[in-house]
């Protein structure tokens, strides 16, 4: 058993040296010590907790779900007319970074070194989007006005303007789907009466190594549980201050012998500031640690797919990787 | 090697001359640390495993250098094989608690 020390300039790891201590797996021991417990839930947030398990193994689970769970994006994108100000490739960039609504377990990697014509996409692995917007000048505004919500029309293209263009047997099979951007009101670019845009862009799957657009969480982080042992009881003044050393709900203050005792009620809450090591009459009275194997995770989703389904695409990747060498593995021993 | 050329290879093994079997360095090509951190604390729980260490040879290139040193003769593939399927079936029991927990809360709701 480790335990990690904060100070207050360094962490340390107290490493517990136990004679004939067995560290060989066991997996009836990481059964019965791994517990999950989900915190908290909504539609595109998730917080949950892994207790029992190694950094090693938790930070891969968190290197895929930012890295390595596919989805769909813009790729390629075929510009047909763009007088708009804003740049070809700066468009294009932008495109490529809106998250797209599609479920990509139901679609397939496009095969690398094909020629890059339209015809190039098939139904099974391409999605095409159009965005199509032309600005005019309000016939209908008043002479003087100088809001440009009211003198001219379409002049902001928001991502809610990109049209699904269903191939193939795509109408049938995604009937229900609706396919296009998560979000409908994402700024793409501003127009001016006689510009326009006239673009086609089809969408693949991909992985967030290959580019970061097709990274399917806002972000996916884990923080280890803090661990905060007073050393001996606080009271009185003392303890009014302990308290304010830490983050609200974590310090409680119980009325015994019509003194306040500080105790320590919820480490769960606190940041981890270190406030408290910088009195020097409160900084040998408690030990601040974490707590090595109690991960707990955050996960953001940008809107793809919810959470969890994020969570277990991640851990059948780690699977399927296992899987890949145990199988290169077979063959080479069968050769 | 006929038709060979054109297939990426995925798993190599390199062993220095004259050595046996115990001691094999594999080649992992498109991996990185996810795996060869998380491998690499599967077999070093291997109780035949002496040494048991990854590299990253090149940052630019997507490749790690797993090498492992058994002790007593085994040959390096079956810690590399055990560690494989003891990953495997971490992932399983993680999926099945993360379930019945997602289950759990779903219902209660």
């Amino acid at each position: 058993q480790q335990n990690v020390s904060i100070n207050i300039n360094d962490l340390r790891t107290i490493l517990y040296l136990y004679v004939r201590y067995d560290d060989t797996w066991d997996m009836q021991r990481f059964q019965k010590n791994f517990t999950m417990d989900i915190v908290d839930l909504d539609e595109n947030c998730m917080e949950f907790d892994m207790v029992g398990i190694d950094a090693a193994i938790a930070n891969a689970f968190r290197r895929i779900l930012l890295a390595e769970v596919p989805t769909m994006a813009v790729e390629k994108v075929f510009i047909y007319n763009n007088t708009s100000i804003i740049q070809d490739e700066v468009l294009a960039h932008r495109l490529g970074l809106i998250p797209i609504k599609a479920d990509p377990r139901l679609f397939e990697y496009r095969n690398a070194g094909e020629e890059s014509g339209e015809d190039a996409g098939s139904e099974i692995d391409t999605i095409q989007l159009q965005l199509k917007v032309k600005c005019s000048r309000n016939p209908r505004a008043s002479k003087d006005s100088s809001d440009p919500q009211e003198l001219y029309l379409n002049h902001m293209v928001y991502s809610g303007d990109m049209k699904w263009m269903p191939i193939g047997n795509q109408a049938d099979v995604f009937a229900d789907a609706n396919i296009g951007p998560v979000h409908d009101d994402i700024l793409i670019a501003q127009l001016r009466p006689g510009q326009e845009l006239d673009i086609i862009m089809h969408c693949v799957k991909g992985i967030g190594k290959d580019h970061a657009k097709f990274s399917p969480v806002a972000t996916a982080s884990y923080r280890l549980l803090p661990e905060i042992t007073l050393l001996e009881p606080i009271e009185g003044e003392k303890a009014e201050r302990l308290k304010r050393c830490f983050s609200r709900g974590v310090i409680h203050l119980e009325e015994l012998n019509g003194k306040k005792v500080a105790m320590v009620v919820n480490s769960r809450l606190d940041t981890c500031s270190r406030e408290v090591l910088r009195h020097d009459d409160l900084k040998n009275l408690v030990k601040l640690g974490r707590v090595r194997d109690h991960f707990i995770f955050t996960v953001e989703s940008t809107g793809v797919l919810p959470p969890e389904v994020l969570v277990t695409e991640a851990i059948k990747v780690l699977m399927t990787k296992c899987q890949r060498f145990l199988n290169e593995l077979d063959n080479t021993d069968m050769e | 090697m006929a038709g060979e050329g054109e297939k990426k290879p995925v798993l190599e093994m390199v062993q220095a001359d004259g050595a046996d079997e115990g001691c094999v360095t594999f080649v992992l090509h498109d991996e990185d640390h996810t795996l060869g951190n998380s491998l690499r604390y599967m077999v070093m729980k291997n109780a035949d495993v002496e040494f048991c260490g990854y590299s990253i040879t090149h940052p630019s290139e997507s490749k790690i250098n797993f090498r492992i040193q058994t002790r007593g003769g085994i040959p390096a593939t079956e810690p590399l094989r055990k560690g494989l399927n003891d990953l495997s079936d971490v992932c399983q029991h993680v999926l099945n608690t993360f379930q019945v927990r997602f289950c759990f809360r779903f219902n209660s709701n």
